[in-house]
């Protein structure tokens, strides 16, 4: 008993012991265990080593170093609260919860301790209305511009007309999975296809009925938002239907190798949409490899750079980087806090010249964040496995969404939240 | 120096009856209620708030009431998960249909409605016994998470399925919602906890109590002495969904203020709750509390110790807690099967013999 | 026949190869409970464990590398060699049955004559632990494993099924997948083996004798404690072969662990005692859920596998509380 009061008391010592050290603390939630590890350890590592590499080369942002609080959350909601809570004491300047679960949880209570949220592509979608939701951001894009990309590129590929044709959506039955819904049906009407809902419940483990339904069906194209094992499992599946590859697309949460690798041969020419490019020939990789990976300070075993969560945890990190930038050369502080944050992330602006000066040449679109609109330019680029190379290449350009159907979407949903919470919705 | 009145010196009934038979068990509870009330209010901040205390009060009430079933009435229950759920939406649905209606009714009234619930899912009970019961509860808990995931009206037709505590006053004070106080919420949890689990204790010394603890011994036995199982069995069914529907309720309004089904109130949720109990002590309340503190705050305490203090990765410490809990499960079942309570009640006990043990 | 009937007949078919892909995990449950009394809630995470350590002998990595580098700061992860199918498989063996010995040592001999919830808990405090051992041993990543199985939808089978089809209607062929082929021959030898094993065997016999009665078989000499052994070794086993089977259809990671949840209902359904049972029920909660899921998952929206198949259990409980095929309950006051 006295030996845990002990520990008792060194916890409380060690949660409690706030630095006030001049630093950027951003913390990191992430999940190297549980049943969406595999995911979380590739993002996880893209985004610390992303921070590591600012620290050793530049010293940090604007002079000041960058420090990283890893917190596990094994993609659990009351861990990721514990999380939140443990580390927002520490001056947190930005979250990044990487789950849909917890960004829920955190939409109201960040917002009432004044610390942005950054859902990246993912959360609550209609939080790219900036003007309800003040410190949610979702750029570069949400899952309602990803489902109308998609369905552009659907009809890119049907030479423009879908009236008649099927698409069938296999989701994660969960608040994630059923995101897109909404704007399926709406572009559904507008260009006349037959959409057709099959939930997976998780794990996904076991789909055969769904896959028989399919293959039964024969939609024209398949579309998945899916994570986890629920991926590997729909894309063997598949493959095992030889449903035909190429038309069957995932979300982005549904295109890393972990997904298609697995599968091997039959996974070959899968599709699925990106938010930023592929692979490892960007000039950043060199720094990362001379600065991070050779000199131990790897956060993973350095075998994940170039993978496409890796580098989306970069471009969440590189994205949080630039925010802290603005901040610093809007306020004129280099110790910028939550609020400067906030305001930084809501003035982002990142061209093309910038990002080839970053050694990121055109790996994403051009983003412009505005007190409006917190859901950056909303477009995406479609990438296709490779098996036999073993690598994702990107096909088309980046796309823009459609505005018609998804802008109105955004104002319905999150003038209903602004309703139910008593927001008033601000000026911009 | 504790413990030591040195014999037994009832000389009435109304003595012999009481909750707590010995003075100084009646002081210490006395005085851990009034420091929960009177001074942690003072001293709570946001991070002890919800992620100490909240969730420990919750888990106590949930695994107060999974005891009641488990420990009690000898029904293994893997539900747990579900009935939450139901307590969770029937409070969404009843503060967001009637925004007026105070939160202490709101609450019991989730709990009444998963009490319902709870008695349609004990039927079963009545026919299947032992494992063969806690897989078929196992029909419940998926049953009810799937059923919350795919019918809108539970929702109230939300884009994505997701149900937001919205905020709502308790004596101009919120409770929910973000901007609730944390001494606000920890209170409101507290008088709830404390109020349930005294009505616990009363409960499981009395006439239902006893019925409850005849049919787990051995229920044909029961029966022929004239416990009616169909009775027992059904009631301590809705006593133990009322417990967890409330803590439910709690759970969402509270404590997560968002929750979505499949995630918040999975399968895991059932197994944690059983876990609480056994760890803390089948058919103790004080085990209860005990097992839910263990299991809770055990995980927190190694990652803060081990992060925060020795500065270790994240998920090689994630790894250890696993090992750590599964062993210290092991461990606790090898030492004192009866778990955590139990070694309390031998230590009481030879503290008030000592130093004449024989 | 028209397409109609053609895809019930898929269904029903498909339902009986993931039947018996849950009886695989299932059998596990079934042997130890036979024998013990133990409802080992940690047959799943075994079956993650000797999965994860096949493909870690397979692909020759450092056991621990990620605890070791993180300690000593070292860039350790790989032998640089692994060892072929046969070599690794029966490496894996080997660790499963030391696994048996230490668990039966440490934890399962201090716990004799407990109640079952005990023993129980004891399983579930063990499948965590496992859980951060596979983790912290072979990392948590996602891995291939591959045995040489052949997977993939059946050619023959589909062109075969083909001609079924009454004449003009539009039909693709029926759908059946290798893997699950091959997991029914597995299962059926396995079964055969067993069977064989516990009727032929001296030990075979003493296990039968011990799952009859404990203290009788005591009384004859028979060790409990090296029976124990041997049942566990043998559901590590058959958990590496359920391991084999699952893994090789979604790779290898933690979520192979939840395919317990997927063999509870079978084991209910079958009874906790007889191993036909668990085959018998895997089928019937194959066939059962494919079949709800394909006339009435439409209609309510789908998803209904995972509750269906415990609503299924419960409809047999209700008529026969001990499983179609567990031991009559008698109970006496």
């Amino acid at each position: 008993m006295k030996r845990m009061k002990l520990l008792a008391a060194m916890a409380l010592s060690v949660t409690m012991a706030g630095t006030a050290s001049a630093d950027l603390v951003i913390p990191s939630l992430e999940y190297r265990t549980g049943p969406y590890a595999p995911n979380g350890i590739h993002f996880a590592d893209g985004y610390t080593d992303y921070f590591t590499l600012l620290n050793e080369r530049d010293g940090g942002i604007g002079g000041v170093p960058v420090r990283v609080i890893p917190c596990e959350t094994a993609y659990n909601t009351e861990k990721g609260v514990e999380c939140y809570e443990s580390t927002k004491g520490e001056g947190a300047l930005v979250y990044q919860p990487l789950s849909t679960g917890i960004t829920y949880q955190l939409i109201p209570k960040a917002t009432a301790d004044g610390i942005p949220v950054h859902s990246m592509g993912y959360g609550r979608t209609s939080a790219a209305n900036g003007k309800v939701f003040s410190h949610i951001f979702n750029y570069p894009g949400t899952y309602w511009d990803a489902a109308s990309i998609i369905v552009k590129h659907i009809l890119e590929q049907e030479g423009g007309d879908l009236s008649g044709k099927s698409i069938t959506l296999v989701y994660h039955n969960s608040a994630y999975g059923k995101e897109p819904i909404r704007t399926l049906e709406e572009l559904s009407k507008k260009h006349g296809y037959n959409l057709t809902l099959i939930a997976v419940d998780h794990p996904g483990q076991e789909q055969k009925s769904q896959w028989l339904q399919i293959r039964r069906e024969r939609p024209d194209y398949v579309l998945m938002w899916g994570w986890g094992v629920m991926n590997q499992v729909a894309i063997q599946e598949a493959a095992n239907i030889r449903y035909p590859m190429d038309h069957f697309i995932g979300v982005w949460w549904s295109s890393s190798e972990n997904d298609v690798i697995p599968v091997g041969e039959g996974a070959h020419g899968y599709k699925a949409i990106a938010m930023h490019g592929v692979g490892d020939d960007y000039p950043i990789y060199d720094d990362m490899r001379k600065y991070v990976l050779d000199a131990g300070k790897a956060a993973g075993d350095g075998s994940n750079l170039g993978k496409v969560l890796y580098n989306r945890g970069m471009y969440a990190a590189m994205l949080a980087a630039e925010a802290v930038r603005t901040a610093q050369e809007m306020t004129g502080v280099a110790d910028i806090n939550s609020a400067q944050m906030r305001d930084g992330m809501e003035a982002l602006k990142i061209d093309a010249a910038r990002l080839a000066e970053l050694g990121l040449p055109d790996f994403g679109p051009p983003i412009e964040v505005s007190c409006g609109n917190h859901g950056g330019p909303g477009l995406g680029a479609i990438q296709q496995w490779d098996a036999s190379a073993q690598s994702w290449s990107l096909i088309t350009g980046f796309i823009g969404a459609d505005r018609d159907v998804v802008d109105p979407l955004i104002a319905e949903d999150s003038s209903a939240f602004a309703a139910e919470n008593n927001i008033t919705p601000r000026d911009c | 120096m504790f413990y030591r009145e040195s014999g037994d010196f009832k000389t009435s009934y109304v003595q012999d009856q009481q909750i707590f038979p010995i003075a100084l068990d009646r002081v210490f509870v006395g005085i851990v209620i009034a420091f929960a009330f009177l001074v942690v209010p003072f001293l709570i901040d946001d991070y002890w708030e919800k992620s100490v205390l909240l969730p420990v009060l919750i888990w106590s009430l949930a695994a107060i009431g999974l005891n009641i079933l488990t420990g009690y009435c000898g029904q293994v229950s893997l539900g747990t998960g579900g009935f939450m759920a139901v307590g969770a939406y029937a409070s969404y649905k009843i503060t967001t249909a009637f925004p007026e209606l105070n939160m202490f009714i709101v609450v019991l009234l989730s709990g009444g409605v998963t009490s319902l619930v709870g008695i349609v899912f004990g039927l079963p009970s009545l026919r299947i016994k032992g494992f063969y019961l806690a897989v078929a509860t196992l029909a419940s808990q998926f049953f009810l998470v799937w059923l919350f995931n795919k019918v809108p009206w539970f929702y109230n037709y939300s884009a994505s399925g997701q149900i937001s505590a919205p905020e709502r006053l308790v004596f101009g004070v919120a409770i929910s919602g973000p901007n609730a106080p944390p001494w606000a919420t920890y209170l409101f949890c507290l008088t709830f906890v404390v109020v349930f689990a005294l009505i616990a204790k009363n409960l499981t010394r009395g006439r239902y109590g006893r019925s409850w603890m005849a049919i787990r011994d051995m229920d044909i036995a029961a029966e022929i002495i004239g416990v009616a199982p169909l009775k027992t069995k059904l009631s301590a069914f809705s006593v133990s969904s009322f417990y967890i529907g409330i803590a439910g309720a709690l759970f969402f309004l509270v404590y997560l203020g968002a929750v979505e089904p499949t995630e918040a109130f999975g399968i895991d949720k059932s197994f944690l709750v059983l876990f609480m109990i056994i760890i803390g002590g089948l058919g103790s309340i004080l085990g209860s509390f005990i097992g839910a503190a263990f299991m809770f705050l055990m995980p927190v305490l190694i990652k803060n110790v081990f992060v925060g203090g020795f500065g270790w990765s994240t998920d090689i410490v994630a790894h250890l807690i696993f090992m750590i809990v599964g062993g210290l499960i092991m461990f606790f079942l090898i030492v004192e099967p009866h778990g955590l309570a139990q070694l309390w009640r031998v230590t009481k006990e030879k503290l008030r013999l000592w130093p004449f043990p024989h | 026949m028209s397409p109609d009937i053609l895809n019930t007949i898929e269904v029903i078919l498909n339902g009986l190869m993931t039947g018996v892909m849950y009886s695989l995990v299932a059998l596990g449950f079934v042997l130890i409970f036979k024998a013990s009394g133990i409802f080992n809630y940690a047959q799943g995470v075994m079956a993650l464990f000797a999965a994860l350590t096949l493909v870690g002998f397979q692909t020759g990595q450092i056991p621990f590398a990620h605890l070791i580098n993180d300690m000593f700061g070292t860039h350790y992860h790989n032998w640089g060699v692994g060892f072929n199918n046969f070599i690794a498989i029966v490496l894996t063996i080997l660790v499963m049955i030391l696994f048996a010995w230490l668990v039966e040592r440490l934890v399962l001999k201090h716990l004799v004559n407990q109640e079952p919830i005990i023993l129980f808990m004891a399983t579930i405090g063990l499948a965590f632990f496992m859980e951060g051992l596979g983790d912290l041993m072979w990392g948590a990543n996602i891995k291939t494993l591959d045995v040489g199985i052949p997977s993939g939808g059946s050619f023959w089978w589909e062109d075969v099924t083909r001609t079924w089809a009454s004449a003009g209607s539009e039909y693709y062929g029926m759908y059946i997948d290798v893997l699950d082929v091959w997991a029914a021959a597995i299962a059926v030898l396995l079964v055969v083996i067993l069977t064989l094993f516990s009727q032929y065997t001296k030990t075979g016999r003493a296990l039968r004798a011990v799952a009859d009665d404990h203290q009788a078989a005591l009384t004859v000499g028979i060790s409990l404690r090296t029976i124990w052994v041997i049942v566990w070794s043998i559901a590590g086993m058959v958990a590496l072969v359920a391991g084999i089977m699952w893994g090789s259809k979604s790779g290898v990671q933690f979520s192979l662990s939840l395919i317990a949840l997927k063999a509870l209902p079978v084991l209910i359904l079958g009874g906790f005692t007889s191993i036909p049972g668990a085959i018998v029920g895997g089928l019937i909660i194959g066939v059962g859920e494919k079949l709800f899921e394909f006339w009435i998952g439409p209609l309510v929206g789908g998803a209904t596998e995972n509750w269906f198949a415990y609503v299924l259990a419960l409809f047999f409980l209700m008529f026969r509380p001990q499983g179609l095929f567990g031991e009559r309950i008698i109970e006496r006051v």
